[in-house]
């Protein structure tokens, strides 16, 4: 018995892999079948689902942006502190003393525009391959609910730097909730006053300040991305109810 | 004898089923992992030779200008030129969103699912795509082509104030003929497809026709308002102490 016979007899080896990996078809089953993140496939899938040119891989392509965001940004909370004293201070501190601390920055950026991006071919592809007709109408539902979160995570990641694009940028934005009819303080037909409209919910305050960090920090960091989690589990999960990937009748 | 061909024929049958579903395991985990080791690389090298930008720090007394928002809600800040706030930051994008949801319970053509197959659903393709391009077509005009004051400049253009851009006096059209013309609008918008008995207009019921009709002329009145005001100068179609439109 050789050394890597000896481990895949061993009983640790055998409770963590329950099959072996000659390529028999029903390895192939079992391959996917013990694993859990495997098993988010189907056992078989049609051929042409499989195809680049069918879907793009723009929704894997999509989460996997997801995954990067979600651990260059896990990395990045170990040095940035939510309070507009160091928030600058730490993106320089970041950029010029923190070991690789520049390019970490730099991925989660990217890695954001990037999933904005993918995210909106996705669902042009999913729109130009009819997807949503019946049974999938559910699941472009939650797409588009996917899609605006996707926009809400950047744009609240946006004002974390509190450097003067981020400022403004939000100011602007956040300006738009005091536009909003009825609840809006600058709205048509206001009911509120602008201690108590749409503006002040978003920047706990009148204007962008630490509150505003901190109501942005914390939806960006765990609000937002949790919802986007549970919003994949159940995307990925309705694909498979849903017949599976969408196939010509 | 029989009996043995339609068993051989079942098996034959099966046999091809699973041809055209072959197994997921190894092909498609591999093509996922490519697709992921082609990302990374690609933000890698991104991030190796691009910085994220970083501005100077905060200084709520010095306003930026132009105060830009990040691209992918460049679109609807560059709609602000044609609508007031309370339309283009919060109705229009809660429209948007709604209409998106609502396709698939709006389109019941049953042709052309996983595939790409233009011509069985021309009406729904079309308005899709052109929705699509004016996002698009916003973004990169917001992004590329405005400077200080919102003020449009051709991308290789330096930002400064040389003149081009004399103050044009922007006038309301009054209320009456406004709510005449958009009447008209909706009218024959929502007469035009039945009349002309289009297909799509034909299978649809009237609760879906209503809502569809209703959320495309919506759609079209951005590039219609567009054009009122680049070529015609007209800054609202409705003005009154309350709302403008
Ligand atoms: C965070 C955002 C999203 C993620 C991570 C995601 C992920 C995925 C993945 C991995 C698939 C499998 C097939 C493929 O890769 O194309 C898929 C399918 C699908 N997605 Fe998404 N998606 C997102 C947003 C959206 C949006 C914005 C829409 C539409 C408005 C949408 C609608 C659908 C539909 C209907 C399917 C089934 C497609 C079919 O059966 O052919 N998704 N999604």
């Amino acid at each position: 018995m050789t050394l890597k016979e000896k481990i895949m007899a061993s009983q640790i080896w055998k409770s963590i892999f329950r099959h072996d990996f000659e390529d028999t078809p029903s390895n192939r089953g079992k391959v996917i079948r013990s694993n859990v993140f495997l098993h988010l496939h189907p056992l078989r899938i049609p051929e042409h689902a499989m195809k680049i040119r069918f879907t793009w891989c723009m929704g894997g392509i999509t989460f996997f942006a997801f995954l990067v965001e979600c651990i260059t940004g896990i990395l990045l909370m170990f040095y940035y502190h939510p309070v507009i004293e160091y928030a600058y201070m730490d993106m320089k501190y970041l950029q010029f003393d923190v070991p690789f601390g520049q390019i970490l920055r730099n991925v989660h950026r990217w890695g954001a525009h990037l999933m904005v991006f993918t995210v909106m071919l996705h669902m042009l592809r999913v729109f130009l391959t009819g997807s949503y007709k019946r049974p999938r109408e559910f699941n472009w539902v939650i797409g588009v609910v996917l899609l605006t979160l996707t926009l809400l995570m950047s744009f609240t990641g946006y004002l974390l730097p509190w450097d003067q694009l981020a400022y403004w940028a939000i100011t602007v934005g956040t300006n738009m909730g005091a536009a909003t009819p009825f609840i809006g303080v600058e709205g048509p037909f206001a009911i509120v006053d602008k201690f108590n409209d749409v503006r002040f919910v978003l920047l706990g305050g009148t204007t962008v300040g630490a509150n505003a960090l901190l109501r942005f920090y914390v939806a960006h960091v765990i609000a937002i991305p949790a919802i986007v989690f549970v919003g994949c589990a159940i995307h990925f999960w309705r694909i498979r109810k849903d017949g599976g990937i969408s196939r010509p009748l | 004898m029989a009996e043995e061909t339609a068993a051989a024929l079942k098996a034959k049958e099966r046999a091809d089923k699973k041809k055209k579903n072959p197994h997921v395991w190894p092909e498609l985990p591999f093509k996922e992992l490519m697709c992921a080791v082609v990302v990374m690389f690609v933000l890698i090298v991104w991030a190796l030779l691009l910085d994220a930008p970083l501005g100077e720090i905060a200084t709520p007394s010095r306003t930026e200008n132009p105060a830009k928002a990040p691209w992918y809600f460049i679109g609807l800040q560059e709609i602000l030129v044609y609508f007031d706030p309370w339309y283009s930051g919060v109705v229009l994008p809660s429209i948007i969103m709604i209409g998106l949801m609502a396709i698939p319970y709006l389109d019941t053509n049953p042709k052309g699912v996983g595939e790409y197959n233009f011509s069985a659903r021309k009406f729904a393709m079309v308005n899709f795509l052109i929705g699509y391009f004016m996002w698009m077509f916003a973004i990169v005009v917001g992004q590329f082509m405005r400077g200080p004051s919102w003020l449009f400049f051709w991308p290789w253009e330096v930002w400064d104030d040389s003149g081009h851009h004399d103050e044009i006096t922007l006038f309301n059209i009054d209320n009456k003929t406004s709510i005449i013309a958009l009447a008209i609008y909706a009218i024959v918008g929502f007469a035009l497809p039945k009349l002309l008995k289009m297909k799509w207009a034909k299978n649809l019921d009237w609760t879906r026709y209503t809502i569809t009709i209703s959320l495309l002329l919506l759609m079209y009145l951005v590039p219609v308002k567009v054009v009122l005001r680049q070529i015609f100068h007209v800054r609202y179609l409705i003005a009154t102490p309350w709302i403008n439109f």
